[in-house]
């Protein structure tokens, strides 16, 4: 079965520990995390994590169930077919003599990046955009010599005035044999 | 009026209704220990290794269906209560584990006995918490035992630091769990039970198998009900046992790797497989892709992760299996299936697992079959992990729910003594039998200690091969008869048990074991009995580790030695 790039989003209690489960279950389970996004949701004392998880539908499946029984996970979802904005941001430090600094400023212009930290030998790009739009900055600035990335991973959320779906309704959609 | 934070947890279990408690002191836990006395109604049974701690609260916990509480204190106390929270995970058992922990000042630093128990056991708890907070320790007892006992029960582990225990708090037990991200599915989707009953209804060669989740959900009259209202075969998995009488006509025994070969010849012919309260566990399935490879599939189980996880189903319902069997039962329409009865009847009689063959030496599954007779099929039967394990789930027929007890999922050697102690403390009014292999009680041996300073009747028969027997049957079958490491020599038991006070007596005849069984029964208190068994005695039927159920082998050896080799157990 053709393996997909999955999208999930989980709610989860602010408690120590959290993450610690939520990788465990992983490990454990032999999933593989590409990324993990986690910070504050709208609602106090919830976090909210955005995980991309590579694999089969009925394994992405597995992983959606096993994380909703940990005590501590309030939601989960799988947003990957809905309509959904994605956004990833990256911090990118670029070598740049007097004769390539302008260069590198009008890709990051192009990108509508900006430029964040300026030093004799090198710039700071930031970027914020989906992965395809980071990947083909970042294949422009290599031939510059890129010194460090830093890339926050995914974050996601459903376009438009529903949120994520509840996880009854995607019970409902279990599997049929054969 | 302000309290310590052990009397609260003391306090606490009360409200549980908690009445007992296995465990060993140390340190870190000592103002729990402390404040014990000023409990008289908690009863603590101190046992003599961890291990033995957590299995015990295990078999209470299985043997009464309330849930089992294990005391250890920090570092090796509880590294040593592992094995034992590990099983009660796989087999779904709640049990809630205490274990002390450093001053809170002093986590983190590699203190002297401080280790991060909380992490070691994360991915084999339902759920953990480390209590840093006298405050709220009420609450956190309070969701414990809630969270280890409802849904998929499992165990639930709380690290008490010793400060946390000794600072004082306002006591009040909360009456409700505040747990957002706790969902117990109820029962079932009306759509899916629609269409499950539509397919049973239908159905030529229907059959029901169920597990363990039948035990817990307490559906037996349901079972039994739509097994007779539409007259449905029923096999179960080795935790199933006893959810379904075992004499009862429609009852076709355990399927899997040692099941009786009826069982599986019906899996193998099944139109409509009906699974409750089960998993699909690898040793029931055999070959996964020649899986009851006629049948759809309705799987009724409380986990929805269960579902679809190994075997995809047809109709997938997801709700407590008493609840839902009870919504379905308006909708079965009484029927009959003899044709297909008729074909189980005729397998039963080609394959027969009830007759034990003439053979002048001891044979272990003849000992089982007097310990049924001897006991009218009443008592409660721990077994350790092992042949004599499957002889016991094979040979002795269970008529009742909670009276098999056998470590499933993990296959915990050293289960079997522990664990009858916990069953018999649950359960004074019951004759409790531990049927256990002279391998596997060596690993917990220690607790005959523990009946003695506790007066636990619980009655041992050793079924003593001299072998590690069930990997010297794989040995024998796949490696060529070469028995590397299985040869085991033993202690005299009957001694052993003297030397502890209690009552034993050894056994090498046929003749001997009925007034052996008759014996240790009549006396007031723990007994063992050493039954000196044939020692290279296999277990059959067997489904050879890849092959299909249906590909079961039968006694005699000839036929097996040609089966090719397999990997190991
Ligand atoms: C703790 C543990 N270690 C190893 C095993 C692997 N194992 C499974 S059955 C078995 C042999 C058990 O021997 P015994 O208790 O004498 O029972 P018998 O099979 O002879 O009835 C072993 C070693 C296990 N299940 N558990």
């Amino acid at each position: 079965m053709a393996t997909t790039k999955h999208t999930i989003v989980a709610l989860v209690e602010d408690k120590p520990g959290v993450l610690n489960r939520v990788a465990s279950l992983f490990r454990r389970r032999g999933f593989n995390i590409e990324s993990i996004a986690v910070g504050h949701s709208e609602v106090a004392h919830l976090s909210r994590m955005t995980i991309i998880v590579n694999g089969t539908t009925a394994t992405v499946e597995q992983v959606r169930k096993q994380l909703d029984k940990l005590i501590d996970v309030v939601r989960v979802s799988d947003i990957t077919g809905e309509n959904i904005t994605v956004r990833e941001l990256a911090l990118i430090k670029v070598k740049a003599g007097s004769a390539t600094r302008s260069e590198i400023i009008e890709i990051a212009d192009i990108f509508r990046g900006n430029i964040v930290d300026v030093a004799s030998d090198s710039l700071t790009v930031e970027i914020t955009g989906d992965e395809d739009k980071i990947e083909s900055m970042l294949k422009l600035l290599r031939g510059f010599g890129i010194k460090e990335i830093a890339r926050t991973g995914r974050v996601a959320m459903v376009r438009g005035a529903i949120g994520a779906p509840a996880p009854e309704e995607k019970v409902a959609r279990s599997h049929t044999k054969k | 009026m302000k309290k310590t934070g052990a009397q609260i947890i003391m306090e606490s279990l009360i409200q549980e209704g908690v009445e007992v408690m296995f465990g060993f002191p140390g340190g870190y836990i000592l103002p729990f220990y402390d404040t014990l006395p000023q409990y008289p109604q908690l009863r603590h049974i101190l046992v003599r290794h961890e291990q033995g701690a957590a299995h015990a609260a295990d078999g209470y916990a299985r043997a009464t269906g309330k849930v089992g509480v294990c005391v250890a204190t920090s570092g090796p106390g509880a590294t040593n209560l592992v094995t034992g929270i590990a099983n009660a995970y796989m087999d779904s058992v709640p049990v809630v584990a205490f274990t002390g922990q450093a001053t809170r000042a002093f986590i983190g630093k590699d203190a002297f006995q401080e280790i991060d128990i909380s992490g070691i056991t994360l991915p084999i708890t339902k759920h953990s918490y480390v209590a840093m907070d006298t405050a709220t320790l009420a609450r956190t007892v309070k969701e414990a035992f809630y969270i280890a006992r409802t849904g998929r029960p499992g165990p639930v582990l709380i690290d008490l630091p010793r400060d946390v225990q000794l600072d004082q708090a306002e006591f009040s037990y909360p009456d409700r769990v505040n747990l957002p991200g706790y969902k117990i599915p109820t029962k079932g989707h009306p759509t899916q039970l629609k269409n499950a009953a539509k397919l049973i209804n239908e159905a030529q060669q229907p059959l029901i198998i169920a597990g363990r989740g039948v035990v817990i959900s307490g559906a037996f009259e349901e079972l039994k009900q739509l097994a007779e209202t539409a007259q449905i075969p029923v096999i179960t998995t080795l935790l199933g046992i006893g959810c379904f009488p075992e004499n009862h006509v429609l009852s076709y025994g355990m399927a899997g790797m040692h099941g009786s070969g009826y069982a599986n010849k019906a899996l193998d012919n099944t139109d409509l497989l009906i699974a409750i309260g089960m998993r699909f566990d690898d040793r029931v399935t055999g070959k996964i892709s020649a899986f009851a490879p006629h049948a759809k599939i309705v799987h009724i189980d409380l986990d929805p992760a269960e579902i679809g996880k190994n075997v995809p189903v047809h109709v997938p319902i997801v709700g407590d299996v008493k609840a839902v069997l009870q919504a379905m039962q308006k909708m079965i329409e009484s029927t009959q299936h003899i044709d297909w009865i008729k074909r189980l009847e005729g397998w039963r009689k080609q394959h027969p697992m009830t007759e034990i063959r003439d053979h002048s030496g001891l044979l272990p599954q003849y000992i089982i079959r007097q310990l049924y007779e001897a006991t009218g099929g009443e008592a409660v039967v721990v077994t350790g992990v092992g042949q004599h394990q499957m002889w016991t789930a094979q040979h002795y027929l269970f008529h009742e729910p909670h009276t098999f007890i056998s470590s499933g999922g993990l296959g915990t050697m050293g289960f079997g003594l522990p664990a009858a102690m916990g069953a018999k403390v649950g359960r004074p009014d019951k004759t409790v039998w531990c049927v256990d292999g002279d391998g596997s009680i060596q690993m917990t041996i220690q607790e005959l200690a523990t009946l003695v300073q506790d007066k636990i009747a619980v009655k041992i028969a050793v079924i003593n091969n001299g072998y590690l027997g069930m990997v010297r049957q794989w040995q024998e079958l796949f490696y060529e008869r070469r028995y590397i490491a299985t040869p085991i020599s033993c202690p005299d038991f009957v001694r052993i048990a003297e030397a502890y006070c209690i009552a034993g007596r050894r056994v090498t005849q046929r003749e001997e074991v009925r007034p052996a069984i008759e014996q240790a029964m009549a006396h007031d208190g723990p007994f063992l009995i050493d039954f000196k068994v044939e020692p290279e005695e296999n277990v059959f039927p067997m489904v050879p580790p890849g092959a299909a159920v249906g590909e079961f082998i039968e006694f005699p050896k000839k036929e097996v030695s040609t089966w090719p080799r397999r990997s190991t157990p």
